[in-house]
């Protein structure tokens, strides 16, 4: 069943068609992959519908209910999540203060209590740990390497646990081992009920762990399968994996 | 061509570099992998001189290169392309790589270089006259690639190179550093592809905890048992 | 190569905060100094400078609990302080209280109507985002001017309004203006650690880094952000009922002065924006000086080329302010043992020229 769609996005940048027409479904319960070349406009796709920028037109729609105009902080507190291509992470803080801000308190109270309760600080330290940041918890997240600021987004996200997922190229610049433990947290999770739609270039990555993928062409969406389907599709091929495909099992 | 030598070096939190010995080839195509936080980046810095080191010596074409200017590496013959995008969006493709000559002085050999430049990457030459912001991630890593060897270096720096980019953009990425091995230049990346990038090289070296665990070939690399271990379901703590 | 195939790790890192010993012993003497100042300083125009630091040192840390924690400099929050000054004349004509202790009752008054202000104000200023912000509230600053001149016969226009002083003794005179204003600044530096300590502070931290972001992960940054607006008028409005009752009159120009904002700025950055301490000891450092400057240099304004040219000392020397100064200073000591030990720890037998 449709979890999350946008119908007939357009979205302009001065002159530059970033989405054109662009209608997609991305199903519930589904590792949904999101693939295209480069300024095909997977990002602003996202931004659209993550409440970042407003369409020209079309509609953004979430469990049937229209979310278009919404903004960044009601599409969280409706259950998405998402990270960012160009890792927008807390640079000031430590990497421990910034898993503690994806922890969600409820109730005035509870806000004016130490920002790091045992449970909190419990998960924290597991997600670090599983992405491997755990070293640096101290360290303050703008002194991370770029792939470190992935993982250290992918942590975050973990912690904030929203029931749906907008991964937007959490491989890059990630190392191959870790990106296979990311996967296998995806799987699991994915086990759970949360749903995923996850922008990659990594074909391997993308074609291992996807339901479904969704390919984007200039702005709009070209096809829609399951991954053996796009993988083999000639005009797929052509515009964007190129024909050396054999690395990929 | 490029040696380095007990090589110690942090941005002030500590050692990111701890104790490493690097040979670079003439002529060669030298892959640096690892781990995230083996201290790839800082690795390159040091060589950009971005980065002095603590301790160690770095070489460069038989001279002392640690603790110059970037600028005084530039002019010797050391270009990097970093791993963000770094093109300035609002300047003309044109613009950008002849500001790659910024530290030439004599425009004929600016306009020279330019032209031999347009010849060896094609896709730039229909869009000149194009704001850079405009272009996709590959080409404009394209243009950054372009813009690197305005300076004919001799030794060319790559910080991942095919980040971000598309499967069919990568693989012209990789055309290009093989372009510029067979006009006789040396370069050194870092890539988080490994199987790509060591495919690519003819050297590869892998950096662990800032220290050089293994040297070989790409291909030895690629094949050895240890590499195994490290990259398919061995540690995943980061450094 | 090797067959070893365990993986080498790089040590642990040392903890780099100030060890909770120095910092404890170090706010105990700090305490302790300035308990004791007026006292052992007993000169009234000494003791003067230090009624005018605690005024200070709870409005910059006021105004810090806002601006430094989420990044937000407010260049009109004079307007609490002005709010603060006439209220507490106003209200001591009003209901005819008797200069002297019963006028420090007007304290938690100044607090509590500069508090509501806030409520308001900053619904509207915080509609915006950080630059046009700063401009907003400069200029809502200058609407309040332009209400205390033209409100006479509330405000008393330019002529001021005045407040009666107590007849204390002069020796003595101003001991009680000095150790409540301690009070009120010791509230202010607790409130601001606790507010630094809790998740809301750190909602706070988060948006001065990255706003969108912020809410992208589900805080109500418009909560917090009008939450420690409102906090941070209280305590400005505290200053401005010392301010008031301690000079003894009110003008528009001096309770609705742009100057103030860019008075409590340098501090905060002089001792370290966003810190816990860093503002109190840039306004003890800076209004200590300044009024030093004032008396001994007086006059002609030479003392705001003085002060100006400490301010920018302060900077070249320590930039980040004195907090984060003694910080990286701190870390610094502590990487460099750190790495002698390792240095001499390290015998790798292949590594030639590990040390220089």
């Amino acid at each position: 069943m449709t979890l999350l769609g946008v119908e007939g996005i357009t979205k302009n940048y001065g002159g530059i068609q970033a989405l054109r027409n662009c209608t997609m479904n991305f199903q519930e319960g589904a590792i949904n992959g999101l693939i295209g070349p480069n300024g095909s406009g997977k990002t602003t796709l996202f931004n659209v519908m993550t409440g970042y920028e407003t369409p020209d037109s079309g509609k953004v729609t979430f469990r049937g209910k229209d979310i278009t105009n919404s903004t960044p902080d009601e599409v969280f507190a409706a259950g998405i999540g998402r990270t960012f291509q160009l890792t927008r992470i807390f640079p000031r803080l430590t990497v421990i203060e910034n898993v503690h801000i994806a922890a969600q308190r409820h109730g005035l109270i509870a806000q004016m209590r130490q920002w790091s309760q045992p449970d909190e600080r419990a998960r924290a330290l597991e997600s670090l740990d599983f992405v491997g940041l755990t070293k640096l918890a101290r360290e303050p997240a703008g002194s991370l390497s770029y792939g470190q600021q992935k993982l250290l987004e992918f942590a975050f996200i973990m912690v904030a646990e929203p029931k749906v997922m907008l991964l937007d190229e959490p491989a890059g610049g990630v190392n191959p081992t870790l990106l296979k433990h990311l996967g296998g947290r995806i799987k699991e999770l994915n086990k759970t009920g949360v749903t995923f739609i996850i922008v990659e270039h990594d074909m391997e990555f993308v074609m291992g762990i996807c339901d479904q993928v969704s390919v984007m062409h200039q702005g709009s969406a070209l096809l829609e399968g399951k991954p053996e389907l796009i993988r083999n599709d000639p005009a797929v091929l052509e515009a964007y994996l190129g024909t050396d495909m054999t690395e990929v099992k | 061509m490029l040696t380095l030598s007990g090589v110690f070096a942090g941005y002030g939190g500590g050692d990111i570099l701890r104790g490493v010995d690097l040979t670079v080839e003439k002529g060669s195509i030298t892959c640096v992998v690892g781990p995230n936080g083996a201290g790839k980046s800082t690795l390159l810095k040091v060589v950009s001189g971005l980065l002095v080191p603590r301790l160690g010596s770095v070489t460069f074409q038989g001279e002392s290169i640690a603790g110059k200017s970037p600028q005084a590496i530039l002019k010797g013959g050391i270009v990097q392309v970093m791993q963000a995008r770094s093109l300035f969006p609002d300047l003309t493709v044109r613009e950008n790589i002849e500001l790659g000559a910024f530290l030439i002085n004599d425009q004929k050999i600016v306009q020279q270089r330019f032209n031999e430049i347009l010849d060896q990457f094609p896709m730039v030459k229909d869009r000149l006259k194009d704001k850079a912001g405009s272009l996709s991630g590959g080409q404009q890593r394209t243009v950054e690639f372009a813009r690197a060897l305005m300076l004919d270096p001799a030794l060319v720096v790559l910080d991942e190179p095919s980040m971000g980019l598309e499967p069919k953009a990568a693989a012209a990425m990789y055309g290009y550093v093989r372009q510029m091995r067979e006009h006789g230049r040396t370069v050194l990346l870092v890539e988080q592809n490994v199987r790509a990038g060591l495919g690519l090289a003819t050297h590869g070296v892998v950096l662990e905890a800032g220290r050089v665990r293994l040297t070989g070939t790409g291909k030895e690399i690629l094949e050895n048992p240890q590499m195994k271990v490290l990259y398919l379901g061995g540690s995943t703590q980061t450094e | 190569m090797s067959t070893d195939t365990t993986i080498s790790q790089r040590p642990t890192p040392p903890s780099y905060e100030v060890p909770k010993a120095i910092r404890f012993g170090a706010l105990a003497v700090g305490f302790l100094v300035l308990v004791l100042f007026p006292l052992v300083f007993n000169n009234p125009t000494i003791s003067t400078i230090g009624v005018f630091a605690m005024i200070f040192l709870m409005a910059v840390t006021g105004w810090n609990i806002f601006s430094g924690y989420t990044g937000y400099i407010a260049l009109g929050h004079a307007v609490f302080f002005g709010i603060g000054q006439y209220a507490t004349a106003m209200l001591a004509s009003y209901w005819q209280i008797p200069p002297g202790w019963e006028t420090f009752l007007l304290i938690p008054v100044s607090m509590f109507l500069a508090g509501l202000a806030a409520i308001p104000i900053g619904l509207i200023v915080l509609r915006v985002r950080k630059h046009t912000f700063i401009v907003l509230t400069i200029a809502l600053m200058f609407i309040f001017q332009l209400f205390a001149y033209n409100l006479r016969g509330w405000t008393g226009g330019s002529q001021g309004l005045e407040v009666s002083q107590p007849p204390w003794d002069g020796s003595i005179f101003n001991l009680p203006y000095y150790y409540v204003g301690l009070f009120l600044a010791i509230i202010a530096i607790v409130t601001s650690f606790m507010i630094r300590r809790s998740k809301f502070g750190l909602s706070l931290l988060a948006i001065r880094d990255d706003e969108d972001r912020a809410r992208s992960l589900g805080i109500n940054t418009r909560n917090s952000k009008l939450t420690a607006f409102v906090i941070s008028a209280i305590f400005l409005g505290a200053a401005g009922c010392m301010y008031a009752m301690f000079v003894g009159s009110v003008y528009p120009q001096f309770s609705f002065d742009p100057a103030f904002d860019l008075e409590l700025s340098i501090m905060a950055f002089a001792g370290g924006l966003g810190t816990i301490l860093g503002p109190s000891l840039g306004a003890l450092i800076i209004s200590g000086a300044q009024q030093y400057f004032l008396i001994t240099f007086g006059g002609a304004n030479v003392f705001l080329i003085v002060y100006g040219a400490l301010f920018i000392l302060i900077l070249r020397l320590l930039p980040g302010g004195v907090v984060p100064a003694i910080s990286d200073k701190w870390r610094s000591h502590v990487v460099r043992k750190e790495q002698r030990i390792l240095d001499s720890e390290s015998e790798g037998p292949a590594e030639a020229g590990a040390h220089k």
